[in-house]
């Protein structure tokens, strides 16, 4: 953790009112903390959502980041995700023409080896989805590069602590 | 309030929170008698009746028009004084709030009224003071429409208030009303806004004022966890150069006495910030005056030199640490903070303990071992010494009246004994220096935001809630003609609001610093027209005084003070005083610089802050 500015993902529990996203992600703008991904639905609790961020910086930035976001009135509880302690994954789905015999081929493997679906084929191409870890997916679309990437989406990752670590990453973070 | 009816007792507006556990069986519904039916307009008076509110500022307007009506029909019950421009709405009610310890209310209408009040709430949030503004907003089914005088002030406000709401439905109005005042005076107090939609005051619903205020997420901290008061007390009591500095957190709690007993117990220094003034006793032996930018020699070096600051409420301020890698490097650092993000925010702190000013400071003295008082014969020496080659001077001039002087007759006619609020700039630091204010409550200026324009509505507010005794105005030519216009609702209340303008026809801050650091290029700080004051006041219906020498400067204070109502006093002072000590931004406590004994020369430039 002395790396200077590094990557963390803190899972928010919020109230689900009206205008409570646009207070944390305005609390990140006004006061120069970067997000670098965003991802909001809703929990078991009715009337509580969840939100999944991932944002950069030091670990002064940091702390300063969960302070904040804690002191925001609807916010409930923020977990900050640390090292192996959770799971992290996201999706993506492409459009990508691997045309040719051995362009199929070249994609059936990759998801063999991926866990990745072909969703649709086309006369011009695939249609495929994965779900994996940040890093997965981006060596996944590194090796699909070469095979014609026509359009990609990717989702924000979702982060859920490991039931071990939890008492641990909640205990850090009480709101 | 005749029939009976069975009604849920969870303020509709927390219903996340009965829903937590799924429908539970053994809850049993709270029979209680249905409140009147009203419309939501007097359902706003009346809640705002329920929570004490006695006097509020606002502006009417379209959108608020069918609540400025109840508030006609209740005006035996509730005090509605109309400022001249929203601004001093907020800043009036800022003045009372702080000057009673109760919640500031403004209000105003839709669009310009409502972003009018914008300065006042970024204000109060910087100086934690606690605020409730309502405003009307265009009605529910226009909203989004860029209707007339539509703005999306819950938007705009989002960052410069604790918490604001949009009311969308009648039956949420009175326990939004309930909660935002709740939000606004505990935990560390600030500015709450309620956004209440034209058609909502005009629906109809029983009024229900809802017995208490639960939010499952906001519980703020007010005892300090007893392991750390007990690690403070041992550190406390180990340390000979041990300094106590105290903020606004001391005046939001109430903390002064605690305050007081800690320190005479230990025998600690004490220096309040510029939001501390008046929270320990100026003329006490311990007080070292304010530190900062612009503190006492003393209470700087005090805190270059320290091997232990306890900072009781306040939170590192960067007009109080100067360079911040420099600040207090020999010291381990304890900090009472009822807000945890404040502590580690500029300043890594040792022992930080999360808690109210005034719950803490009890908790460290019941947590005292029984020793004599400590006699720091060493460090008081030192200090001592400090405070006799540096005191807080000025030269006196003859000719031209120094603004300094002009405080220091002021001291010595009022003794610190009223309200004094101030704008802001150099009139400011002076006044923090030379006015001795002997009470929390009697000092009333913009910390944080550095407002100019918050002084004479200010002091408006607390005029109307200490009616007794004048209430002070320091002021400077630039800043007093930033809410001018409030010297018409002074007049109309007949409020007894003393105004000093210290008038150098300059923006005298702006023009130090470019003297200081520009090379004396003074760009546009020169008021090439000014107005006559004296005559701006007689117009206003105020009475006007003016001193120009220094011989006519005690009896036009002495005069002013007399004089019953509202008073300007124009006071004619040196053009180009600065004011001194000065922490240059960027640099250390120990760069502290002195006024010079030869006319100043620019010291090397330095990055401004």
């Amino acid at each position: 953790m002395t790396e200077s500015s590094s990557r963390h993902v803190l899972s928010i529990l919020v109230e689900d009112r009206f205008g409570e996203l646009a207070r944390i992600v305005g609390l990140f703008a006004g006061r120069g903390f970067n997000i670098d991904s965003l991802a909001v639905n809703h929990t078991l609790e009715p009337g509580m959502s969840r939100v999944v961020l991932a944002t950069r910086g030091d670990d002064a930035v940091i702390e300063q980041i969960i302070k904040q976001v804690n002191k925001l009135l609807r916010v409930r509880k923020v977990n900050h995700m640390v090292g192996a302690q959770h799971f992290e994954r996201e999706h993506c789905v492409v459009n990508v023409r691997a045309a040719g015999p051995k362009g199929e081929e070249e994609l059936e493997r990759l998801l063999r080896l991926t866990g990745g679906h072909v969703l649709a084929h086309y006369t011009s191409g695939f249609t495929v989805e994965l779900t994996s870890t940040p890093d997965q997916i981006d060596s996944f679309l590194d090796r699909l590069r070469p095979l014609g990437i026509r359009d990609m989406v990717r989702s924000a990752p979702i982060a859920l602590a490991k039931p071990a670590a939890e008492g641990e990453a909640a205990a850090e973070s009480a709101a | 309030m005749s029939s009976v009816r069975v009604v849920s007792n969870a303020p509709s507006s927390a219903r996340g929170s009965d829903r937590t556990g799924g429908p539970k069986s053994s809850q049993r519904p709270v029979v209680e008698p249905v409140g009147e039916t009203m419309r939501g307009a007097r359902i706003v008076v009346e809640s705002l009746i329920k929570e004490g509110v006695d006097i509020l500022f606002g502006y009417p307007g379209g959108a608020i028009l069918h609540v400025y009506d109840e508030l006609h029909k209740c005006s035996d019950r509730i005090t509605h004084i109309l400022v001249r421009h929203e601004q001093g709405a907020a800043h009036a009610a800022e003045g009372y709030a702080r000057s009673t310890g109760k919640v500031g209310v403004c209000m105003a209408t839709s669009g310009p009224g409502a972003t009018n009040l914008v300065t006042g709430l970024a204000n109060a949030m910087m100086d934690s003071t606690p605020l409730v503004a309502i405003t009307g907003q265009v009605a529910t089914t226009s909203i989004g429409n860029d209707a007339f005088q539509e703005a999306d002030i819950v938007g705009i406000t989002r960052p410069c208030t604790k918490y604001n709401y949009l009311v969308k439905d009648v039956k949420d109005l009175a326990a939004t009303i309930k909660e935002a005042f709740y939000v606004a005076r505990s935990g560390r107090p600030g500015p709450v806004l309620v956004d209440i939609p034209k058609d909502i005051t005009a629906h109809e619903f029983p009024f229900v004022w809802p017995d208490s205020v639960d939010i499952p997420s906001y519980k703020p901290t007010m005892k300090g966890h007893p392991l750390q008061v007990k690690k403070a007390v041992d550190l406390i009591t180990k340390t000979e150069k041990a300094v106590l500095y105290i903020g606004g957190g001391v005046v939001n709690s109430g903390a002064a006495p605690e305050i007081l007993e800690l320190a005479e117990r230990l025998n600690l220094p004490v220096t309040p910030t510029l939001m501390g003034l008046g929270s320990f006793p100026p003329g006490h032996a311990q007080s070292l005056g304010m530190l900062g930018m612009h503190g006492t020699y003393t209470a700087n070096m005090a805190m270059a030199e320290a091997e232990l600051i306890i900072n009781i409420g306040a939170r590192f301020d960067d007009r109080v640490t100067g360079k911040v890698e420099l600040f207090a490097r020999k010291a381990k650092k304890i900090h009472v903070d009822i807000d945890p993000s404040s502590v580690n925010k500029s300043v890594k702190v040792d022992l930080p303990i999360v808690g109210d000013a005034k719950t803490v400071t009890r908790q460290l003295l019941d947590a005292l071992p029984p020793d004599p008082r400590p006699e720091r014969k060493e460090w008081w020496d030192r200090l001592r010494r400090w405070q006799k080659d540096f005191p807080l001077r000025f030269r006196d001039k003859a000719e031209v009246i120094m603004p300094q002087r002009v405080l220091t007759e002021l001291a010595d006619i009022t003794r610190g004994r009223y309200i004094c609020s101030t704008d802001v700039g150099q009139h400011q630091m002076w006044a923090a220096q030379y006015y001795p204010a002997d009470d929390p409550r009697k000092w009333l200026t913009s910390g944080g935001l550095g407002t100019m324009g918050f002084g004479l509505p200010a002091a408006m507010g607390a005029a109307m809630a200490h009616r007794a005794d004048p209430v002070l105005c320091i002021s400077g030519d630039g800043s007093f003609q930033m809410c001018i216009q409030e010297l018409a609702t002074c007049v109309h209340e007949g409020l007894n609001v003393k105004v000093i303008i210290l008038n150098n026809n300059f923006l005298g801050m702006v023009r130090q610093w470019q003297e200081l650091f520009y090379s004396r290029r003074y760009s546009e700080v020169g008021m090439k027209y000014f107005p006559d004051f004296v005559k701006i006041a007689e117009a206003y219906g105020a009475t006007g005084l003016r001193a120009e020498h220094p011989s006519e400067v005690r009896a036009v204070l002495e005069k002013g003070l007399a004089t019953p109502g509202t008073v300007v006093m124009d006071v004619i002072v040196s053009k180009e005083a600065n004011v001194y000590p000065m922490i240059p931004a960027g640099a250390a406590h120990y760069e502290i610089v002195m006024e010079p004994e030869e006319p100043a020369q620019a010291p090397e430039p330095r990055e401004l802050a």
